[in-house]
C-alpha cells in the first residue's frame, strides 16, 4: 500500500465521474494526467486575460499603451530571469547586460548607419532576422559566461555576475561604432513581411479595428503580446518537463541532482543560455519601446528591478514573473500619471519625494516584505486564493477519494462528489477495503506540500 | 619611476579603504552567510550623517555620530534578516539586502541632492611629499587608519572571546551553538563592526582629491565586492589582499590610461571586475577562500 496507488484512485474515480456511471467502471479507461479544478480555472483565467489584452489597445489612451508595452517587455525578461534565479537558484545580477545585448544587437543588425555627434554603423538586415540574431547573440554571450557561472557555487555567482553589468556599461559607452556611445543610437522600426510597425505614412492604407486606427503603439502592443505569450508558454512547458525538474533539483540539492544523473554543469549552462535569450528578446522589445536607448538605461539598477520583479511575483513561478513585472514596471508610470492625486509627491529634481523615488521605496520595500512574510510571493498568495475559492486543498481531495472515512459529499467538491465509494474499491488494491486502513494511508502523502516547488525551495531548513 | 611610485602609494591607499569595506562583507558572510548588498547604502548613510553635521560641529564628533548611526542601521538590517535566517537560503537573504539597499539608497540620494557634499575633514587639501612624490594627506591618513583598524581587528579576531566565538560559529555553526555560543549575538556584533568599518571607509572615499559625497560613491563602494571575492569570501586575510590588489590595479590602470587607450575610456572602473573574473576562472573560491567541497 503506497501513496502512488492512492493518487491513482483519485484519477480513476474522476474518470468514473466523467463517464457518469459511478460504480460501473470495471474497465479503467486510459486517462491523461488529471486536471484539477484549479488547473482549469487557471487556464480559463489565462484565456480571459489574453482576450482582454487583445482588446485593450482599442480602448486605452497612449500613456497606458506605453505602460502596457513596458510591462510586457519587462515580463519577457522577468520570465527569463526567473528560469535562472527562481527555478535553478542561480542568483544573477547580469540580466541588464544581456538585455543590453538584445537592444543594441537588434539596433546594429537591422539599423542603418547614422549618428550626429558620434557616427555608428548598422547592417540593415530585415528586422525579424536582426531581432532573431540579437536573441541568439545574447544566448551566445550567456554561453560564453557559463564556464564561470557553472563553476561558481551559489552566492559567488551573484557577485561575479555584477562584473558583467560593469563590463557591459564600459562597452556601451566605448564601442561607439555599434552603440553610439553616450548619446545612444536609434533603433529601427520593426517590420514583418514589409509591413511596418509604425504610424502609417500619409496616403498609406490604415488598418482599423472597430473604427480604431492602429497606430505605432497599438501595433507594437500586438507584437509584444505575441512575444510574451510565446515566451510564457515555452517557459511553462520547459518547467513541466524533464529539464524543469532537473533545474529545480539543482536548486534544491545540487549534489543529489548530480547523483540522480543530472548533468549539473550542462543544465546550469543551459539555464544561463535560455535566460540570456529571454533577456535578449526583452532587450529587442525594450529597444523598440525606447527608440533611442542610451547606455545609462542598462545599469545595475535595471538588474535589480528585474530581481525585484521575480521576488515579488514569486521565485520560480512563471505567472508570478508576469505579475511582478506588471507591478514593478507600471508603478513609476502610474505614479507619474496620477501625481496630481498624490499631493505629497514633489516635482522630479526638487529634492522632495518624486514619483521615481516613491516607486523605488515601493518595490524595494515590497521585496523585503514579501521575503519576510510570504517567500512564495504573489504566486503563493494566488495559489492560496485559488484553493480557497475552490474550497479544497489537494490533501482534502485525496481524502475525499478514499472511501467511507471522508465521504465526498462532506467537502461539497463537485468532482469528488460524483464517484461512489464502490468505484474506488474496485480499482484499488484490496487493502483499501477497511476504513481504518485507508485512513492510515491518506495523510502521510501531503500532496499539497509537494505540488509547490517554488515555495519549497525557500523553506529549506 | 616617481610617477609609478605615486600611483603605487595612491593604489595602496585606495586599496586599504577597499580592504576595510571588503572586510565588512567578509565578517558578515562568515558570521551569517549573508552577502550584504546593502553595504554601499550603509556607507552612504554614514557619509550623509557626517555631512549633515560637519558644517556646524567638530568633524570628530560628526564622525562619532556617523559611526553610531551606521552601526544602528546595520543592526536594524541584521535584526530584520534574523527573522528569516533559519529558514531562508543564502540567495533569499542576499535579495532581501538588495531590497534594503534600493530603499535606503533612494532616500539618501534624494536627500543629498545633485551637488557633491564635502565632509569637511581636518586634512582638507593638504599634501605631503615622501620619497620625492607628492601625495594628498588624506591618502596617507587612510593608509594609517586602515593599518590601525585592520591590526586591531585581526588581534581581536584572534584573541578576544568574540573573535573566538565568531571563528567557531563560522567553522561549524551547530557545534558552536551547542557549546553555548550565542549566534545571534555574534551575528549582531559582526554587522555592527561591518557598519563601523563602512563608515570609516566612506570618509576616505569621498575626501580630497575626489569631488565629494554623492550617489556615485555606491559604485565605488561596490568595488569592494571584487576585492572580497577575489580574496575569498570567507577569508579575512583575503579581504585585505584583495582590497590592495584591486586598489593598486585600479590606480595603475588610471595612471597609464593613455597607454591603455585601446581598452577605451574609463577602463580603470572595470579593472577590478576583470581581475575578479580572471581569478575566479583559475580559482573558483578566490585566492584564500575555502574550497566548496560536497560530500555524498
Amino acid at each position: 500500500m503506497c501513496p502512488v496507488s492512492d493518487t491513482k484512485s483519485v484519477q480513476l474515480t474522476k474518470d468514473a465521474g466523467d463517464s457518469g456511471t459511478p460504480g460501473a467502471t470495471e474497465r479503467p479507461k486510459r486517462t491523461r494526467v488529471p486536471r484539477s479544478v484549479e488547473a482549469r480555472i487557471q487556464s480559463i483565467l489565462g484565456i480571459v486575460l489574453v482576450l482582454v489584452a487583445l482588446a485593450l489597445p482599442l480602448y486605452l489612451e497612449n500613456a497606458f499603451l506605453v505602460m502596457g508595452l513596458s510591462v510586457m517587455a519587462a515580463a519577457v525578461g522577468a520570465i527569463g530571469l526567473n528560469l535562472l534565479s527562481g527555478v535553478t537558484g542561480q542568483l544573477s545580477l547580469a540580466h541588464a547586460f544581456f538585455i543590453a545585448i538584445g537592444t543594441y544587437g537588434y539596433a546594429y543588425f537591422s539599423g542603418s548607419p547614422g549618428g550626429v555627434a558620434t557616427a555608428y554603423g548598422g547592417l540593415e538586415l530585415p528586422p525579424p532576422l536582426g531581432a532573431a540574431m540579437a536573441v541568439v547573440l545574447a544566448g551566445l554571450a550567456g554561453l560564453a559566461f557559463s564556464p564561470i557561472a557553472s563553476r561558481l557555487s551559489g552566492i559567488y555567482l551573484g557577485v561575479a555576475s555584477l562584473s558583467l553589468v560593469f563590463l557591459g556599461q564600459h562597452l556601451l559607452f566605448n564601442w561607439e561604432s555599434v552603440t553610439g556611445g553616450a548619446n545612444g543610437r536609434s533603433v529601427p522600426t520593426f517590420s514583418l513581411f514589409g509591413f511596418p510597425f509604425a504610424n502609417p505614412a500619409v496616403g498609406d492604407t490604415q488598418i482599423t479595428i472597430l473604427n480604431v486606427p492602429l497606430m505605432r503603439n497599438e501595433l507594437l502592443w500586438y507584437l509584444f503580446l505575441a512575444v510574451l505569450i510565446i515566451g510564457y508558454l515555452f517557459a511553462r512547458n520547459l518547467l513541466r518537463g524533464r529539464p524543469g525538474r532537473a533545474l529545480q533539483m539543482i536548486r534544491d540539492k545540487q549534489t543529489a541532482a548530480a547523483v540522480m544523473g543530472v548533468n549539473v554543469r550542462r543544465y546550469k549552462a543551459s539555464a544561463f543560455v535560455v535566460s540570456s535569450m529571454y533577456a535578449g528578446a526583452a532587450g529587442v522589445l525594450l529597444g523598440l519601446l525606447l527608440r533611442v536607448p542610451t547606455p545609462g538605461s542598462f545599469g545595475l539598477i535595471l538588474s535589480v528591478t528585474y530581481l525585484a520583479m521575480i521576488v515579488i511575483g514569486g521565485l520560480g513561478s512563471i505567472p508570478g514573473a508576469v505579475v511582478g513585472a506588471a507591478f514593478v514596471a507600471a508603478t513609476p508610470l502610474l505614479l507619474n500619471l496620477y501625481s496630481d492625486f498624490f499631493p505629497f509627491l514633489a516635482e522630479p529634481g526638487s529634492g522632495g519625494v518624486d514619483s521615481g523615488t516613491l516607486a523605488k521605496y515601493l518595490y524595494g520595500g515590497a521585496v523585503v516584505v514579501v521575503l519576510l512574510l510570504e517567500p512564495g510571493g504573489v504566486a503563493a498568495l494566488g495559489r492560496r486564493l485559488l484553493f480557497s475559492v475552490t474550497g479544497t486543498t489537494r490533501r482534502q481531495k485525496v481524502r475525499a477519494a478514499a472511501p467511507v472515512t471522508s465521504p465526498a459529499a462532506e467537502t461539497g467538491e463537485p468532482l469528488e462528489s460524483e464517484p461512489s465509494a464502490g468505484s474506488v474499491d474496485t480499482h484499488s488494491t484490496g487493502s483499501l477495503g477497511s476504513p481504518a486502513d485507508s485512513n492510515a494511508v491518506a495523510p502521510p502523502q501531503h500532496p499539497d506540500r509537494g505540488t509547490d516547488p517554488s515555495t519549497e525551495g525557500n523553506r529549506r531548513p | 619611476m616617481s610617477f609609478f611610485l605615486e600611483l603605487l602609494i595612491n593604489g595602496l591607499s585606495v586599496g586599504a579603504v577597499y580592504a576595510l569595506i571588503a572586510l565588512g562583507f567578509v565578517i558578515i558572510f562568515k558570521a551569517t552567510e549573508v552577502i550584504n548588498f546593502a553595504h554601499g547604502s550603509l556607507l552612504l548613510l554614514g557619509g550623509y550623517t557626517i555631512s549633515e553635521l560637519t558644517p556646524e560641529t567638530n568633524f570628530y564628533f560628526a564622525l562619532l555620530v556617523g559611526l553610531t548611526v551606521t552601526a544602528i542601521g546595520a543592526l536594524f538590517i541584521e535584526r530584520i534578516l534574523s527573522l528569516r535566517i533559519r529558514t531562508a537560503d543564502a540567495n533569499t537573504l542576499a535579495i532581501m539586502t538588495i531590497g534594503f539597499d534600493v530603499v535606503l539608497t533612494a532616500e539618501l540620494v534624494r536627500r543629498i541632492g545633485v551637488d557633491p557634499r564635502s565632509l569637511v575633514d581636518p586634512w582638507a587639501a593638504q599634501t605631503r611629499s615622501i620619497f620625492g612624490v607628492t601625495i594628498p594627506l588624506t591618502r596617507l591618513v587612510a593608509i594609517g587608519a586602515a593599518v590601525v583598524l585592520l591590526t586591531a581587528f585581526f588581534l581581536a579576531f584572534k584573541y578576544t572571546t568574540w573573535g573566538v566565538a565568531m571563528r567557531a560559529s563560522a567553522e561549524d555553526a551547530e557545534a558552536a551553538t551547542l557549546m553555548g555560543i550565542r549566534r545571534g549575538r555574534v551575528a549582531a556584533v559582526a554587522w555592527i563592526i561591518a557598519g563601523l568599518l563602512a563608515c570609516i571607509a566612506v570618509v576616505f572615499l569621498v575626501a580630497f582629491p575626489t569631488p565629494g559625497l554623492d550617489g556615485s560613491v555606491i559604485p565605488v563602494a561596490l568595488k569592494a565586492f571584487p576585492a572580497a571575492i577575489l580574496g575569498g569570501l570567507d577569508s579575512t586575510a583575503g579581504a585585505l589582499v584583495g582590497g590592495l590588489i584591486v586598489g593598486v590595479a585600479e590606480q595603475l590602470t588610471l595612471g597609464y590610461s593613455s597607454d591603455l587607450a585601446f581598452l577605451g575610456r574609463g577602463f580603470a572602473e572595470v579593472m577590478p571586475y576583470v581581475i575578479m573574473i580572471i581569478v575566479l576562472l583559475i580559482k573558483p573560491s578566490g585566492l584564500f577562500g575555502t574550497r566548496d567541497v560536497s560530500r555524498v
